[in-house]
């Protein structure tokens, strides 16, 4: 990152269309380093599609029609072309990577094509990845034999590590069955601005701003600041109960005693 | 002649077409006319499909038993004539694509490489001649595959030139295709057919079974011929 500096990075977003293609209501959405945003709203919605929209830096180039813009202006070539210099990682929801390569060498790669010159950055991915995740990876292993949540893990740890962006997108996390609590408070840490698509309660009360979508629209912004904060609570509690049954059935126990409430 | 000419190469089912069809559309915006041959080997559909969606000229030759880069050589000359017969400001010239080796790209065109981003990653060594005579290699199917893994297969283009122009699309949304269609206005008409020429260099044609001989052996051969024991191939003139 060199032509702007990330602490005062603006991300822009104008709006496009809807699917039927009606203009889209919201006047613009400001993206800032440290914001943790969420974005809500029905499979098909067009969740991925806005997210996808800041990834590309939509020149009203894609299905939605909306137009996206760095400091006010028009992306620099570089900051879309240039993986060295491209301000935004994102982790997608394919949980496969079709890569011919171990690991090691995958993330060997991937640190060339970002020019990160820092010591040790493979080992230090793996191990951050390993701590969002059950199943431990080893850098031996071929990236195609790799489970969905290992994928996902791995690519979240590149994300922060590697490319070093400080705009994170994550389309739907939650889905592998990796620790989304510990990716969640470990990317609020680091002073990024981080979108997730999300159908999770935890994770979009966790979040500062929710965007709301229908029909490939965004139809409100939301910012509910403390006035839901005894939900935070309660659903973290729930959460917590939830986490612990499934590990329970996973561990293949038959639950005995007393239900909820105890 | 005032034709511009871009060459489309490409293995089978990359989005060749697809990126054919964003071409088409971003030069009639600007009151172009484009012109479109497909050369294939047994079957293709594109210049119905083509003439049908967007009312330009179009034109499909098979080559049966040439190889279709071969045939593309053989009868480009007469399809820029017949593209500027046509009132066509550019032709597009989409290949079967299936040779890695000589590839059809010709001098004073614009050579465009597709490939897709689900190829895997040693498909860009493999295909070489291909992406390294090309001006812009384009990168289809991005919308199929996560960041650091499209990151990885643009790394991995680069060990083979470079240098390339490297654009990135989802070519049916035609996303990124901006920087393709900033190339494509800079490139100038072909003014002299006697100057164009293949790129690559042709494969060794003197070998008597590629001109129908059917006879088994290097006894019964001339041209590049070998013996089992031989460690290498020999030349036999007559
Ligand atoms: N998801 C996705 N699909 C694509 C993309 N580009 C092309 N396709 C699909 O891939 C298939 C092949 O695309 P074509 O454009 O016909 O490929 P082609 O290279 O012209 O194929 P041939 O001329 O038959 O060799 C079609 O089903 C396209 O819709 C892309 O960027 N993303
Ligand atoms: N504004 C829009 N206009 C047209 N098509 C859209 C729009 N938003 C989304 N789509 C399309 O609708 C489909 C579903 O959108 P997607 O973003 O995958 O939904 P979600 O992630 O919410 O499930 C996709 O094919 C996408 O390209
Ligand atoms: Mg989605
Ligand atoms: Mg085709």
């Amino acid at each position: 990152m060199n032509i702007v500096n990330d602490e005062q990075l603006l991300i822009t977003v104008y709006p496009g269309y809807t699917k039927t293609g009606e203009p889209e209501g919201f006047e613009s959405i400001e993206i800032r380093p440290g914001d943790i945003i969420t974005i809500v709203g029905p499979t098909g919605s067009g969740k991925t599609a806005f997210i996808n929209d800041i990834e590309v830096f939509a020149q009203r180039d894609t299905v939605t029609g909306r137009n996206v813009t760095v400091n006010g202006g028009v992306p620099p070539e570089s900051f879309v072309r240039d993986p060295a210099n491209k301000p935004i990682a994102m982790i997608t929801q394919n949980t496969k990577c079709l890569a011919d390569l171990t690991v090691d060498e995958f993330l060997d790669m991937h640190i060339i094509a970002r020019n990160n010159k820092e010591c040790n950055t493979c080992e230090k991915t793996i191990e951050l990845a390993n701590r969002f995740m059950g199943e431990k990876i080893r850098g031996e292993v071929r990236i195609s034999a790799l489970s969905g949540g290992q994928t996902r893990s791995l690519m979240i740890a590149d994300a922060v590590i590697i490319s070093q962006a400080p705009i994170l997108l994550l389309d739907e996390i939650e889905n592998a069955g990796i620790f989304k609590e510990e990716v969640v408070n470990h990317l609020k840490k680091l002073n990024k601005a981080v979108l997730f698509v999300t159908h999770d309660p935890y994770i979009a009360l966790l979040s500062d701003r929710r965007i709301v979508m229908r029909n490939g629209e965004v139809t409100a912004v939301l910012e509910p600041g403390d006035s839901e904060k005894e939900f935070l609570m309660k659903v973290s509690q729930i959460d917590h109960t939830l986490s612990e049954i499934r590990e329970r059935i996973r561990v293949g126990e038959v639950l005995g005693g007393v239900a909820f409430g105890s | 002649m005032a034709v511009k000419l871009i060459v489309i190469a490409g293995p089978p089912s990359v989005g060749k077409t697809a990126v054919v069809k964003q071409i088409i559309k971003h030069i009639k915006r600007n009151n172009g006319a484009p012109a479109y041959l497909k050369v294939d080997v047994v079957v293709a559909f594109e210049d119905i499909e083509l003439k049908e969606e967007y009312n330009i000229p179009t034109k499909k030759v098979y080559s049966g038993d040439l190889c279709p880069d071969h045939m593309g050589i053989m009868v480009i000359r007469d399809a820029m004539e017949w593209a500027e017969k046509e009132g066509a400001d550019t032709l597009i010239y989409e290949s079967a694509g299936l040779c890695l080796r000589c590839t059809p790209y010709i001098s004073d065109s614009l050579g465009i490489c597709v490939i897709s981003a689900v190829f895997g990653t040693h498909a860009p060594l493999k295909m070489a001649p291909m992406i390294g005579l090309s001006d812009v290699v384009v990168v289809t199917k991005t919308d199929l595959i996560s960041q650091a893994e499209k990151e990885v297969f643009r790394e991995q283009i680069r060990k083979v030139s470079p240098e390339l122009d490297i654009i990135e699309t989802n070519a049916i949304q035609g996303t990124g295709m901006q920087y393709l269609m900033k190339v494509i206005d800079m490139q100038k008409p072909m003014d002299d057919l006697n100057h164009a020429m293949l790129r690559g260099i042709p494969p060794l044609g003197v070998c008597t079974i590629c001109v129908g001989k059917k006879e088994i052996g290097w006894q019964n051969h001339f041209g590049v011929i070998r013996r089992l024991e031989d460690d290498d191939n020999i030349y036999r003139g007559e």
